[in-house]
């Protein structure tokens, strides 16, 4: 029997999924509140102790986490034009599982630089310029960074043409700086794989360390990825298939979490409408946004300011102070919904959750009159005829009616433009296994397919 | 090499003229930038400052290419790009009006170089190398 040990070290939670390779499924999971300022092997442990109460294992063949602890890996993203390399930058960053605190486009200035140096960033993504285009204001910016002294990594991916000079001043600074392929080789042209993977390796070897999640590795085999890194990978894996396992098709992933929302689509968004153009950077198939103005607790105040005073006083007739209720829940992290009351408040704000984060995930669509006759420009992903929307996250798990949060993504009336999905089926996580399944298919894709689609169901 | 930006631009969806320009210049040994049909002033203006063209050649064949094109040498000087060539070409306006007046109008919007509708772009190569300084 081959057993494996799928870590998850996440902000609050280090969650433990123990997977068997010859019944392909999930054996047993466990959980603990992470203890990452004390030493997070404690949490891990205590999880692991719990595992073998339910299942009396404690040998693993293979032990493997990811982690969004501490903060998860934080980013500043620098590009030149804002549409272009700056948009290019940030997706590269999100593609890599990361989360982009600060955004900067064309020559930064030193308060800029200050900004990044004393904003708790674990990476600096800098690109700019098309191959062969403009190479001025990189070494501009990258000079500056330079000069305000930057410990942190600085990952160049930018106009290849500067590519020595932009090393010539990392080693003038002595910064930690890659230099990758460019984000934007051609106008909107989108190549994120050889900054997303140099990103990987840098959280992996340097940022896991410095937030001491590293000592876990004395315990376990290793942590392979940021936690959204993984979860990607198996929602890619679900979507896609894997030689004789076949896939799902498009699918729309829903992560609503506490402090952020995650959604993720893996999907061409190519047009679906006749006389549609295509505008714009081009989209990556697997695609990852992260709201952190909005969830369930901490970040639950976020989702109010969303809302216009229109519809907090609509909630206030029904008895709801909607703000109250973001603020208390925002105020106690760990908060657990006791009464059907404070479940339908959790409800109503997973839905909004779900439906603001949906809207800045998804494409749409202007309609243009011309002396030809109507054309449409589409921006975006165009995700209308997603086969499925898959949930996960503590309140659509602990959630009575999922469904009812879920199809808050569906093509509504009052949002016409936007191409969200008009028939799909409804799937739930229900036992939180994208993040295992994903450091699984790092070496056995075949088995993480089968147990993913084992364990997710229709709803 | 050097960069041209080429496009059409506003609501206008004329796309064989737009792929003829982009072979005769690659041919005569340019780096095409093609943002294509349906392209906004800022299309034109951002493709340019990313592949640091020094040119921008802004097509338009439904006659609505006055409206589209005004204020566009303005928000390049904005945007940091004021001393980009600008050239423009098509049936740039309604009905027939005198080649002159049009040229003079572009001209007065900032535009360097304005062509008559029907100009083949073979035989303007010399003029954009003049004006590139090659």
């Amino acid at each position: 029997m081959t057993n494996y040990l799928l870590v998850d070290i996440g902000s609050t939670y280090t969650k433990l999924t123990a997977v068997n390779l010859e019944l392909t499924d999930v054996i047993a999971t466990a959980q603990h509140p992470t203890t990452v300022d004390a030493d997070v092997r404690i949490g891990y442990e205590k999880a692991l102790a719990l595992l073998k109460e339910k299942t009396g294992i404690d040998s693993f063949k293979k032990i493997y986490a990811c982690s969004s602890a501490a903060g998860g890996l934080k980013m500043a993203a620098i590009g030149l034009v804002e549409e272009l390399t700056v948009e290019a930058a940030k997706r590269v960053c999100l593609g890599a599982g990361g989360r982009v605190d600060l955004v900067y486009s064309h020559r930064i200035t030193k308060r800029e630089a200050l900004k990044i140096k004393n904003g708790n960033i674990d990476i600096v993504l800098l690109a700019g310029g098309t191959d062969g285009g403009n190479s001025e204001v990189v070494l501009h910016n990258a000079r500056v960074l330079g000069e305000a002294g930057l410990k942190i990594p600085i990952v160049y991916a930018g106009n290849k043409c500067c590519q020595d000079e932009i090393a010539d001043i990392f080693k003038e600074y002595s910064l930690n700086g890659w230099i990758c392929d460019n984000v934007m080789p051609r106008l909107n042209k989108l190549r994120i794989e050889s900054a997303r993977d140099v990103i990987k390796n840098i959280f992996l070897n340097n940022i896991v360390a410095a937030k001491g999640i590293k000592k876990i590795e004395a315990e376990i085999d290793g942590v392979l990825l940021p936690t959204p890194g993984a979860v990607l990978r198996a929602a890619e894996l679900l979507s896609k298939g894997y030689l004789h396992e076949s896939g799902l098709g498009e699918i729309v992933l829903l992560d609503i979490g506490g402090a952020t929302t995650d959604v993720y689509s893996i999907a061409s968004g190519h047009p679906k409408t006749p006389n549609a153009f295509q505008r714009g950077l081009e989209e990556p198939f697997a695609k990852r946004t992260v709201e952190g103005d909005l969830g369930m607790r901490i970040s639950a105040p976020g989702i109010i300011h969303n809302l216009c005073k229109e519809v907090l006083f609509e909630y206030a007739e029904k008895g709801i102070d909607l703000e109250k209720e973001a603020l208390l829940r925002s105020q106690n992290p760990g908060m657990v919904p006791k009464t059907e009351r404070e479940a339908e408040i959790d409800r109503l704000l997973g839905s909004l959750c779900a439906d603001i984060a949906f809207s800045r995930h998804v494409g749409f669509m202007e309609t243009i009159y011309t002396p030809l006759g109507v054309v449409y420009y589409q921006s975006g992903k165009d995700l209308s005829e997603v086969r499925y929307v898959i949930g996960t996250g503590g309140v659509l798990i602990s959630e009575d009616n999922p469904k009812a949060i879920l199809s808050q993504v569906l093509a509504r009336m009052d949002k016409p433009q936007e191409l969200r999905p008009k028939d799909p089926e409804f799937m739930l996580d229900r036992s939180y296994i994208f993040s295992a399944m994903g450091l699984l298919s790092l070496e056995h894709p075949e088995i993480a397919i089968r147990i993913l689609k084992k364990r997710i169901k229709k709803i | 090499m050097k960069s041209i930006v080429i496009g059409v631009i506003g609501a206008d969806v004329h796309a064989v003229g737009n792929k003829i320009i982009e072979y005769t210049l690659t041919n005569a040994g340019y780096n095409v930038v093609n943002v294509g049909v349906l392209s906004s002033q800022e299309d034109f203006i951002n493709a340019a400052i990313e592949t640091d063209a020094k040119m921008i050649l802004v097509s338009s064949l439904y006659g609505h290419g006055e409206i589209d094109c005004r204020g566009m040498r303005e928000k390049c000087i904005e945007s940091g790009i004021g001393d980009i060539i600008l050239y423009a070409g098509g049936n740039l306006v309604v009905g027939k009006q005198d080649f002159e007046s049009v040229e003079k109008r572009f001209k007065e919007m900032g535009f360097d170089r304005v062509f008559p509708p029907g100009t083949p772009i073979e035989s303007v190569l010399d003029i954009i190398k003049a004006d590139l300084g090659e």
